[in-house]
């Protein structure tokens, strides 16, 4: 006896009668949750060696990654603006630099639609490895070889962290599209 | 997952041309991005103050993260005493022996006692610090080495101040916002500082190499005079530095000098002071051009 509409019970996303996705909320999520992501680095133990990940790009990744369609193609942009203004790079750095991820993400997406999460964590390494090591080219010091073997520690712990990132852009997603918004 | 086609849209005509603009602008920006890196690599204080502003906005949250950082590190501290405290104990004791064996070496102690003096006499200056504050924040993501000073313009912060800690040289004020500034630090590739040797006359320059240790590069080729353990202290050229304040602990000699510890390890530094730049004719000077006169 199904006395109740099974399309009337609550979800994952919450509620269904008398609710609806917020697309405030929805479109909000993962540009507030970037930002938060390059600020994070700026509070961490000011060390002789760069070893915190680049949070912002890595959670810009996991979104591109995660939710393909979501993120302009542009959003490298703007993204990289801000944390330019708090990473420590010359600025116009991360600009440059997110902007070109986010084409050739989409230039490695037509090549490979189909992907599962060893590929993307494949795709995801290459780049922060690339990125890493431009980004200390371009920072405006002197790079030796004493500085780029010093970012091994980054970078491992970069590749490390980037599941971890895309489970926690996943769980986002999941509050992204709360139904929040009553309707009626 | 596989992505929505976005690629190949539709026959809407609309809908094709969004996405070609979104390709466009993309394209722009990174174009953008690379000519405004190529500037401010040209010119590195280009974007200083919407910087600045910027690290107004987030000073509050770096201070407050700075001093829970600090206590936690204390609990934590306080926590292991105690839990080691049997183990401690015998450790003291084995040290305690191997001290009184050392005591019988009686002159390479009094010698290191000496530098260890002259090194904690010259940290001893009357000069006021402008300011007082914590190290908020630092560029720990990006290879070069900044940190984030929670005093500004309104507390008399200027740029080129230098900036101590109880231990010795932290770096130099870089840029300034209104609350908070940007500290480049010893170890950064860019930060030159000239040092000599606490117990010698020895003078280098000392030079972040972006792995936490400092090159000492010897101005006088020669025979190099530094040895393991030696310690060196800002010589006071250049105008910017007080002179004797404690830099780095030689931890490896080369051919042209050698390279060094930082002793005022930015990760173990809480608060810092920033004193008044040493002898401001003298960085004025350096900055004048050689066909004008300093004085009129």
């Amino acid at each position: 006896m199904d006395r109740i509409d099974h399309r009337s019970r609550r979800d994952a996303y919450g509620r269904r009668i008398n609710r609806d996705h917020s697309s405030a909320l929805a479109y909000s999520v993962p540009w507030i949750s970037i930002l938060l992501a390059s600020l994070i680095p700026v509070f961490a133990i000011a060390s002789a060696v760069p070893f915190v990940p680049p949070f912002g790009l890595m959670m810009l990744i996991a979104w591109r990654l995660v939710r393909p369609g979501l993120l302009p193609i542009w959003a490298g942009f703007p993204l990289g603006m801000v944390d330019d203004l708090f990473s420590g790079q010359p600025f116009g750095s991360a600009i440059f630099l997110w902007s070109v991820v986010m084409l050739a993400i989409e230039v490695i997406e037509a090549r490979f639609p189909w992907r599962n999460f060893v590929q993307d964590w494949f795709i995801a390494a290459n780049i922060l490895t690339v990125y890493l090591v431009l980004a200390a080219l371009l920072s405006g010091g002197m790079i030796g070889l004493a500085s780029l073997a010093a970012l091994g520690p980054q970078l491992l712990l970069s590749l490390l962290l980037m599941p971890i990132i895309s489970r926690m852009v996943a769980r986002l997603d999941r509050f992204r599209l709360l139904r929040i918004r009553i309707i009626g | 997952m596989a992505p929505p086609s976005s690629r190949r849209s539709s026959q809407s005509r609309r809908a094709q041309y969004g996405i070609f603009t979104g390709y466009v602008i993309a394209g722009i920006g990174a174009l953008v991005g690379a000519v405004l890196l190529g500037l401010s690599l040209w010119k590195p204080g280009i974007a200083s103050s919407p910087r600045a502003a910027a690290n107004d906005i987030i000073a509050p949250a770096g201070e407050t993260t700075a001093r829970a950082r600090t206590e936690s590190q204390g609990l934590i501290e306080s926590i292991r005493g105690y839990l080691r405290a049997g183990s401690q104990n015998a450790e003291l004791k084995r040290e305690m022996e191997l001290a009184r064996i050392r005591l019988q070496e009686a002159e390479a102690l009094q010698h290191e006692n000496r530098r260890l003096k002259a090194l904690l006499d010259l940290q001893e200056s009357e000069r006021k610090p402008v300011a007082v504050a914590r190290l908020i924040g630092s560029t720990a993501s990006s290879t070069r080495r900044f940190a984030y000073l929670g005093a500004g313009r309104t507390d008399g912060v200027a740029a080129g101040m230098p900036v101590r800690s109880p231990r010795g040289v932290v770096g130099r004020v870089l840029e300034v916002g209104q609350t908070s500034s940007r500290i480049l630090l010893l170890g950064d590739s860019q930060s030159v500082l000239p040092v000599r040797l606490a117990d010698g006359n020895a003078v280098a320059f000392a030079e972040g190499r972006g792995d936490g240790l400092l090159r000492i590069r010897l101005i006088n080729l020669g025979i190099n005079p530094l040895e393991v353990g030696d310690v060196v202290v800002t010589s006071g050229a250049g105008g910017y530095y007080a002179p004797g304040i404690a830099v780095a602990v030689i931890s490896e000699v080369t051919m042209d000098g050698g390279l060094g510890r930082i002793i005022a390890d930015p990760a173990a530094t809480d608060y810092v002071a920033v004193e008044p730049v040493f002898q401001p004719e003298a960085v004025a000077g350096a900055g004048t051009p050689i066909e004008e006169s300093v004085v009129e």
